[in-house]
């Protein structure tokens, strides 16, 4: 924030007051220009929601629906042989599910890589590095073959399981922990307490916004997920939303336009509402993951 | 594993580590992490390393697996549709990354000075990151409908007589996704992009300014170079994104039209869970993780020493 200030005082010494406001306007017109090309695919999908199939595709195009099809999202939520709803509750058992058991495996193993010392904890950690760059392709072949094996094939074990033990979360919280002094530990350890009260009760809340942004980015990435369901499910009764949404398409390639757009924003609606209540953290998390 | 680590001598377990910690609480602290590591990612890579020397596909059966050597790659190497499916990556990747790349930094730049509404435009250009490809593709699906889609009234609008088919045309559609996929990965670059910029001292500039260096001349030799560990961060991730990419392509084209926007991704999928034939699948898998981990390398030793702090 300060950075912006120092840098607008800047600008506005160097050049005369009224041209620095030109310069201004310009650059916030051109931008927000580019930025319709982002926003309007979204609310031409929230127009066309409201819209009958075949008025999806109209000309000329109505940005307001008039009257409005509400009677789609009815349909979406209730109809079919398979609704929405039960999509809905699949994605959120495997997203939930998937949040907690990576928070909890992740900051365990983060903190022990980050702030317990024990031999081979080294040579542990580097056999997680080397495998941080495998394209997660290369796995869904053999564990396809052992879902399958296992009879876990065609339940939502095989999407749930793989999603609470990720590379990418240890390493997140281990970069978080790096960052809290060790003598923190150290004296609460003298003050008696037990290594799980050092880990849960001094260091994991000095973390919290490395947690939040965990939990959303592992929320997003697996509320998401379309291969892995393709892959592991054949049942219909167990398709998550992004799997369930393709039921607007039938085998002809056909479309069902406003039911289709009615189920996007269904989809869209519960990510929206996590990235907007937690963007800070989110963002933040990004920029950090990574980069150092 | 495990087993043998709790067995330690005892004297071992005791004796604390500069963290304070024993041995015994490490382990324990790590275990559960480790267990599924073990079965769902390491195991499985080693796995899908040797299928690749195996010739098991849906008729051979899990019993009848064989190791067949080098022969699945000997075949790809002779395979025109694979090589075809390379070039149709390189493509993907070669013309995607750098698309969204520059865009991330454009978008970042602006949004580094004062500009109108600047925390909703980070939220517009980031949203297209977070949703679906479903949920995306539907909606380029319709906005790109050859005669009714707004993409093609636009154009037309403005004069372009013969609009592309874009998704349905076999010239169009890989450029369709690459433009779709940059779309929706711009946002992300951009924030990056956006953390780093943010980070840069403000001193370096004031020194530049009474030097009398222009605008432009401090982008190239403050912001550029500074950025450089961002950029081959970013290029890395997005290129390893691209040789990945599934969701689009599986949903808006199947690879098609005919084979005209296969790329090596799609091609694994289709071997691999369409023809299961698992061995080939894991080849064609293996050359492409061979083919990023170089260029990763490549790109990695190519900033050494470029950037400004390195």
């Amino acid at each position: 924030m300060t950075t912006v200030a120092v840098r607008q005082v800047r600008q506005v010494s160097r050049s005369r007051r009224p041209s620095a406001r030109a310069g201004y306007v310009v650059k916030s017109v051109l931008l927000w220009a580019f930025a319709m090309l982002f926003l309007l695919p979204f609310l031409w999908m929230l127009s066309s929601s409201l819209k009958r199939n075949l008025d999806v595709l109209a000309i000329p195009v109505r940005w307001i629906p008039s009257p409005a099809e509400w009677q789609n999202y009815v349909e979406v939520w209730t109809g079919g042989a398979v609704t929405m709803a039960v999509f809905f509750a699949n994605s959120l058992t495997v997203s939930l599910i998937g949040v907690v058991g990576d928070l909890t495996t992740s900051a365990m193993a983060g903190y022990a890589f980050a702030r317990l010392t024990f031999r081979g904890r080294d040579k542990v950690f580097l056999l997680y590095v080397a495998t941080a760059i495998v394209p997660m392709q290369l796995l869904l072949i053999p564990r396809f073959m052992f879902f399958q094996q296992l009879g876990l094939y065609n339940t939502l074990w095989a999407l749930i399981l793989p999603g609470i033990f990720t590379v990418f979360g240890t390493f997140l919280v281990r970069q978080a922990f790096l960052a809290v002094p060790a003598e923190l530990g150290e004296a609460a350890r003298i003050d008696g307490a037990g290594e799980w009260r050092v880990f849960s009760r001094v260091y994991l809340p000095q973390i919290r916004s490395t947690l939040a942004a965990l939990a959303i980015i592992s929320f997003v990435g697996s509320w998401n997920d379309y291969e892995g369901p393709l892959i592991m499910l054949s049942n219909q009764n167990l398709y998550t939303v992004p799997l369930g949404l393709t039921r607007f398409v039938d085998a002809d390639g056909g479309l069902s336009a406003g039911l289709a757009m009615a189920g996007s924003v269904s989809s869209v609606i519960p990510i929206l509402i996590v990235f907007l209540v937690f963007q800070r953290q989110f963002v933040a998390a990004l920029a950090s993951s990574g980069l150092k | 594993m495990s087993a043998a680590v709790l067995a330690a001598p005892v004297s071992r377990q005791a004796r604390r580590g500069p963290g304070g910690a024993s041995a015994r609480a490490g382990w324990l602290f790590i275990l559960p992490n480790l267990v599924g590591f073990l079965a769902f990612t390491l195991v499985p890579l080693v796995s899908g390393i040797g299928i690749s020397f195996t010739d098991w596909n849906v008729v051979s059966g899990l019993d009848g697996i064989r190791f067949v050597g080098l022969d699945n790659f000997a075949a790809l190497i002779r395979d025109t549709g694979f090589w075809q499916a390379v070039g149709r990556t390189v493509l993907y990747a070669g013309v995607g990354v750098p698309l969204t790349m520059t865009g991330g930094l454009i978008i970042a730049l602006c949004l580094n000075g004062p500009v109108f509404g600047r925390s909703a435009l980070r939220v517009i250009f980031f949203v297209p990151h977070i949703v679906s490809s479903i949920a995306i593709g539907f909606v380029w699906l319709l906005l790109l409908h050859p005669s009714s889609g707004l993409v093609n009234l636009a154009l037309q609008a403005i004069g372009v007589a013969d609009p592309p088919t874009w998704l349905v045309s076999q010239d169009w559609s890989l450029v369709s996704l690459i433009l779709i996929t940059s779309w929706a990965g711009m946002g992300f670059h951009a924030v990056i992009f956006l953390s780093a910029l943010q980070a840069l001292p403000e001193d370096l500039y004031e020194a530049a300014e009474l030097d009398g260096a222009g605008r432009w001349r401090q982008f190239t030799t403050i912001t550029w170079p500074s950025l450089m560990p961002t950029t081959t961060f970013l290029a890395i991730m997005s290129m390893i994104g691209h040789s990945q990419g599934f969701g689009l392509i599986a949903f808006l084209t199947q690879g098609g039209p005919g084979n005209s926007s296969t790329t090596l991704s799609y091609l694994m999928y289709q071997n691999g869970f369409q023809y299961y034939r698992f061995g080939y699948a894991a080849a064609i898998g293996m050359m492409s993780f061979v083919g990023v981990l170089l260029l990763s390398a490549f790109f990695w030793r190519f900033q050494r020493g470029r950037g400004l702090y390195s």
